[in-house]
């Protein structure tokens, strides 16, 4: 067992809008409390990986915590920032290179859609010139065909938003903390058919902080752990339909989300009936419907009778999301991936307070999406 | 029409009933749009299906950020992907349709459209029945 790596420590700044302080020192403190939480010093982390998107190299960050010499690797990976952060972090302990790591994500996105360069993704300027290029759309049009060929209604999109903004009124680093009736969600102006603004998350601001240990150390410090069952970090296949799409294969194929699922599933020995809680990537309703049947957790179609029955509730049978997700606590995409990581630890230990899923969960299961077609999982046990 | 520039050269024929151009990999698969740089070496241009049916489409009710260069002030406009049979998914804007026209599969007929004063992009529109 010297391969298994536990969590010992989890940090983070409140999501949403902090006007006054920078994206890195959002992240800076998210290490504090994560090295806090932890009960280790910075100078007994002995390397460290992290990133944002839009907020600076993470680097930097030394200034602050202190020049103790450490490595740290800056990683920007788009929307799998965190998760590479983290896959990097746990890697390097199973290859005992050392017994701590630092993963950091944190971000601050100006207001408003993201606007993406068509040349960063290899794309023609014509498609963006033209309207084409936008993240809001491609889950639109996907959630579009998925609702007329399994059967998914408005409603149901509208429940899963509802959902999300119950379970952020319980959730202290959440953005949006007031509950949304249905009714509201679903009579709100339509941005892209068939997904209202209430039914998308919205670029924010946040930062998470996670301290690795090896066995060794829990041991030697009796941390409050919770082992890194599995991470599985995949690309896009042959023939998929991803963000930023001109063309798409008559042939049909994979999806990275089911192969990132499947690896994460086999490296960890179990299957999605043993998972107690699960963080879907819902960067809008639809997609934590589709990502309920690409993770392997129901059929396509199913999603109708879960949401109808409460299933994914705080207290149902497979809890989804429960500190609201990326609908309730905004997408700051250094920080997201990590965010879903950190809310499985703290189910795990049991210390959700409003929010905890009864009877002591055992497994917590995560998932991050993101362009160009790039997904993330990580299984948690305690 | 025939004033307006396309958008980009090479997206379309230029003939009285003009076709996308896709490119053909060795292995068969059609792409959209023929690359640029060493990639396009890699597929064989080929003019595509001016028909097809209705694959998925959303509106776009937001002005999108830069690089959107479309006409002010700022109209909603429909997108969709149409599917060429045999031959790739295309993505592209929706003209002559409401949102409560659409229907996943209907068959679709290919335009080229005006885009702003001076340019022209290129479009589905539903197939008119004769």
């Amino acid at each position: 067992m010297s391969d298994d790596v536990y969590i010992i420590g989890a940090g983070i700044h409140p999501f949403g809008r902090t006007d006054g302080r920078s994206g890195r020192d959002q992240g800076v403190y998210a290490v504090r409390e994560a090295l806090a939480d932890a009960g280790v010093e910075w100078s007994d982390v002995e390397f460290a990986y992290g990133g944002s998107a839009a907020a600076g190299s993470a680097d930097i960050m030394v200034n602050e915590l202190g020049l103790t010499s450490v490595p740290f690797i800056n990683v920007a990976n788009g929307c799998a920032t965190g998760g590479s952060a983290l896959t990097a972090a746990r890697n390097s302990i199973a290859a005992g290179a050392c017994d701590i790591a630092l993963a950091v994500g944190f971000d601050k996105h100006p207001r408003g859609a993201f606007n993406a360069k068509p040349s960063d993704y290899g794309l023609p300027l014509w498609y963006g010139e033209t309207g084409l290029m936008l993240t809001t759309q491609f889950f639109a049009l996907k959630i579009q065909r998925y609702m007329a060929l399994h059967g998914i209604s408005r409603r149901t999109l509208g429940l899963v938003a509802e959902k999300a903004f119950r379970n952020g009124t319980l959730c202290d680093h959440a953005w949006r903390r007031s509950p949304v009736d249905l009714d509201t969600i679903l009579n709100a102006p339509m941005v892209n058919d068939p997904l209202t603004k209430y039914m998308f998350c919205s670029p924010a601001e946040g930062a998470v902080a996670l301290i690795l240990a090896s066995g060794k150390k829990v041991r030697e410090l009796g941390a409050d752990a919770v082992r890194i069952a599995s991470v599985a970090f995949r690309t896009r296949p042959e023939g998929s339909f991803e963000v930023f799409a001109p063309s798409i294969s008559v042939n049909g194929g994979g999806k990275p989300t089911q192969i990132a699922s499947n690896a994460a599933f086999e490296m960890a020995g179990i299957g999605p009936g043993d998972v107690s809680v699960a963080q879907l990537q819902d960067t809008e309703s639809g997609a934590e419907i589709m990502h309920m049947a690409e993770n392997g957790f129901c059929a396509d179609g199913d999603q109708e009778q879960w949401l109808a029955e409460g299933w994914s509730e705080i207290g149902g049978k497979m809890p989804i999301n429960t500190d609201g997700g990326c609908l309730a606590c905004g997408e700051p995409i250094g920080a997201s991936g990590l965010r879903q990581v950190y809310e499985n630890t703290v189910q795990l230990r049991g210390r959700g307070g409003e929010r905890q899923v009864p009877n002591g969960p055992k497994v917590g299961y995560s998932h991050v999406y993101g362009a160009p077609g790039l997904s993330a999982v990580a299984i948690l046990e305690r | 029409m025939n004033a307006l520039a396309p958008i980009a050269p090479g997206l379309w024929t230029d003939e009285a009933e003009p076709r996308l151009i896709g490119g053909r990999r060795a292995d068969g698969e059609i792409i959209f749009p023929v690359p640029d740089g060493d990639a396009a070496a890699l597929v064989e241009p080929v003019a595509l299906s001016r028909k097809g049916t209705l694959w998925s489409w959303t509106t776009q009710s937001f002005e999108p950020k830069e690089p959107y260069s479309g006409p002010q002030p700022f109209q909603p406009f429909l997108i969709g992907y149409v599917e060429l049979p045999g031959e790739v998914i295309v993505e592209t804007r929706i003209v002559d349709a409401a949102p409560d026209d659409l229907v996943i599969g209907m068959p679709m007929e290919f335009a080229v459209v005006t885009f702003d004063d001076a340019r022209s992009t290129y479009a589905f529109r539903p197939e008119r029945q004769p």
